[in-house]
């Protein structure tokens, strides 16, 4: 195994945190230069203050082939204002200045990895404070392209488990994730409709045979409801189209936003954190 | 299966469905075991006798298999080189090429017991062959085709919908066969237990690109023995138009290993390889990428974001090429060229006229090399065009282009 403490310092510590406190943890996750770097950069900021534990950063990609409306025009605002995988960790850079704790996994696909090359974007990353990355089009069978590097990097790799990942396979999907597991609770793209939560304790506890590691659940979580709902099951809660709309709620005709962007998601993310909080265990 | 020559170049892919650095399975974990599944049910399916033998049957009385190898005299005098033949791949059922996978694809969806299929099209000959065969086996049939796609491929659109079909049009990104695929797969990642995704071309995660090709070297094997039966030797060289690249791949792979045998993909040149993003030529244009779960060559900008591309041919615009092709140009067995859309066009009006034959504009471009190259050639030169489509479908586009009808 090449998992190991120093490499996941500031996940395994936001998630102890958390155990401490007697709550999940609270993923959010936005797109990097949505709807521009700079409105995007103040959200970033403003996350942590509305009770944010960990932040997924999209990296915008032209064909994100597992997300739904919301984060398809995500990606397309922000590239459309210019961000690139540069102006992501960018980005991460100026965060990581004001806030040294809150872990910052990049969220994607591969494509724009590869192009940049491997090992510089690694090696980029983690300079910026950057401490993992989901990419969602490389599963275990692709491990020698950017996980087994990005352990050895230091940097954690977090696999996502979906229903279709069986008992027989889960191992296999398990073996070198790192920081913790990302469980999706429906077969579907990002911003699909509220699943049926009664199976997600079960498929926590099925994963959880398997692995020490925290496991967040995600995908269709639009309210406080459905936050505390399963974090009284999981030991996180991943949110994401549903802040991606509340952001574009406020978008003026050119898409532009501003102050009432940032206030927006921060109104949703603190709803989202007592919803969490309300869900002691 | 017979036995390969020890440095035969048909051995591809390895276990994991790589040619060389090319292909894999880059595809998002929800989809994997499904992979994984298909694998193992087309694994099982090639070793069947009677799902060869249902295949064959289908081939031969529903599609009109084998498909004639035509002396294209008058063409083959107008150029005054090489001497000509054409694969009619046009006159199978349904226009084209497309159905000797889908036919595949479908009797395997039976095997595994899927009642869903779904698929990408670009210039709907995919689209048709699908909703031909799930018409025939009574099965449901989604076909995802961009906006832009259903607007210049009308014909095709009309024919998915009286086959019972649904035909969804894609509004994302540029609205055609690369946004579609996308769609495809977001409908495959939620209705995963009831559907078969039934790729059109030889590109996609492992199994697909080897798959596709299998079922399309019927093109290839045929080819050789018409041509042995007709010349009473191999032909010289062979030509085929590349979208993802399934019908240059089958008319190719059987004479892979024979290397007095030139081989020549074509690729589509849009406005010119100079025009940026106006052309949809990945090999020529394009450097190594993932995308559609496999690594091959794409046309993107430096930040990896993947280009639109350009063709007047609905069914060469995509970005990429399957694996193979990326794989074979490196070896250079495989001489990869692209052709204009204007010198498409002009290949178009040149069969029509001389030989009768209206061909789509995708095997167009490989006429439009063959134009160029055949009057170089002696005239004991068997050439061979790959005419994997007819052109019904583009007359409205072809119309608009010179200036009405
Ligand atoms: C007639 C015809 N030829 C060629 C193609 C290109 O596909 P491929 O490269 O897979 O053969 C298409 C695709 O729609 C087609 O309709």
């Amino acid at each position: 195994m090449l998992t190991g403490k120093a490499m996941t310092s500031r996940i395994e510590t936001r998630f102890a945190r958390c155990r401490a406190q007697n709550r999940a943890a609270l993923v959010t996750f936005i797109m990097a230069g949505d709807p521009d770097a700079s409105v995007s950069l103040d959200i970033l900021k403003a996350l942590p203050k509305s009770g944010a534990d960990i932040i997924e950063v999209g990296m915008p990609f032209s064909d994100p082939m597992a997300d739904g409306p919301a984060i398809q025009a995500a990606g397309l605002r922000a590239m459309n204002a210019g961000m690139t995988l540069r102006g992501v960790l960018k980005q991460v850079e100026e965060f990581r200045r004001h806030d040294a704790d809150t872990p910052i996994v990049l969220m994607g696909y591969f494509n724009p990895i590869y192009v940049y090359g491997v090992d510089r974007f690694l090696v980029d990353a983690k300079a910026a404070g950057v401490d993992g990355m989901i990419v969602v089009d490389l599963p275990p069978e692709e491990d020698e392209e950017l996980c087994l590097p990005a352990l050895r990097a230091g940097l954690s790799f977090i696999r996502l488990a979906t229903p279709t990942t069986d008992d027989r396979r889960l191992p296999t999907v398990l073996a070198n994730t790192s920081g913790f597991v990302y469980y999706v609770s429906i077969t579907g793209i990002t911003g699909a409709s509220r699943p049926d939560y009664s199976k997600v304790a079960t498929a926590v506890r099925r994963i959880k045979a398997h692995t020490p590691l925290p496991v967040a659940v995600g995908f269709g979580v639009k309210d406080a409801a459905a936050a505390a709902e399963i974090a009284a099951k999981a030991d996180a809660v991943v949110v994401g189209s549903a802040i991606i709309d509340s952001l574009a709620k406020t978008l003026d005709a050119e898409r532009r936003g501003g102050p009432a962007t940032v206030e927006a998601v921060s109104k949703l993310v603190s709803e989202l954190a007592a919803g969490v909080a309300s869900a002691r265990r | 299966m017979s036995v390969l020559p020890k440095n035969s170049l048909r051995q591809g892919p390895d276990a994991r469905g790589h040619f060389g650095i090319f292909g894999g399975r880059f595809v998002a974990e929800t989809l994997m075991p499904l992979i994984l599944a298909l694998e193992d049910a087309y694994e099982d399916a090639r070793k069947d006798p009677a799902y060869h033998a249902e295949l064959s049957n289908l081939l031969t009385y529903y599609v009109g298999r084998p498909s004639p190898l035509y002396f294209a005299e008058r063409l083959t005098e107008h150029l005054g080189g090489a001497k000509i033949y054409f694969k009619r791949e046009e006159l199978n059922h349904t226009g084209a090429h497309k159905i000797n996978n889908v036919l595949g694809q479908i009797l395997l969806a039976r095997r595994m017991g899927k009642k869903r299929i779904i698929a990408e099209t670009g210039a709907g000959q995919h689209g048709v062959a699908t909703a031909t065969a799930c018409a025939r086996f009574g099965l449901e049939c989604v076909v995802y085709m961009g906006a832009v796609d259903v607007e210049r491929q009308k014909p095709n659109v009309f024919r998915m919908n009286m086959l019972g079909a649904k035909v969804v049009p894609v509004q994302s990104g540029a609205r055609t066969l690369k946004d579609a695929m996308n769609e495809a797969l977001r409908d495959w990642v939620t209705n995963v237990d009831n559907t078969f995704y039934c790729i059109g071309t030889a590109a996609g995660p492992h199994p697909y690109p080897a798959m596709v090709r299998d079922f399309q070297c019927v093109i290839g094997d045929e080819t050789r023995e018409q041509m042995l039966s007709q010349e009473g030797r191999l032909p010289d060289s062979a030509f085929a138009c590349i979208g993802g690249g399934s019908n240059a791949i089958g008319l190719f792979h059987p004479f892979l290993d024979e290397p007095s045998v030139e081989l020549y993909g074509v690729e589509a040149a849009g406005h010119g390889l100079e025009v940026e993003n106006g052309h949809a030529a990945s090999l020529a244009g394009g450097r190594a990428g993932v995308l559609h779960g496999n690594r091959t060559y794409l046309l993107m900008d430096d930040d990896g974001q993947i280009l639109e591309g350009h063709s007047i041919s609905a069914g060469l615009d995509y970005p990429g090429i399957g694996p193979e092709h990326a794989w074979l140009k490196e070896t250079g067995r495989v001489t990869y060229l692209s052709a204009t859309d204007k010198e498409a066009l002009d290949a178009f009006q040149l069969c029509a006229r001389l030989e009768g034959i209206i061909p789509a504009l995708e095997p167009a471009h490989a006429l439009a090399k063959i134009v160029e190259i055949a009057p170089k050639k002696a005239k004991d030169h068997l050439m061979v065009l790959g005419l994997s489509g007819r052109g019904d479908k583009d007359i409205f586009t072809v119309a608009d282009h010179l200036g009405g009808m």
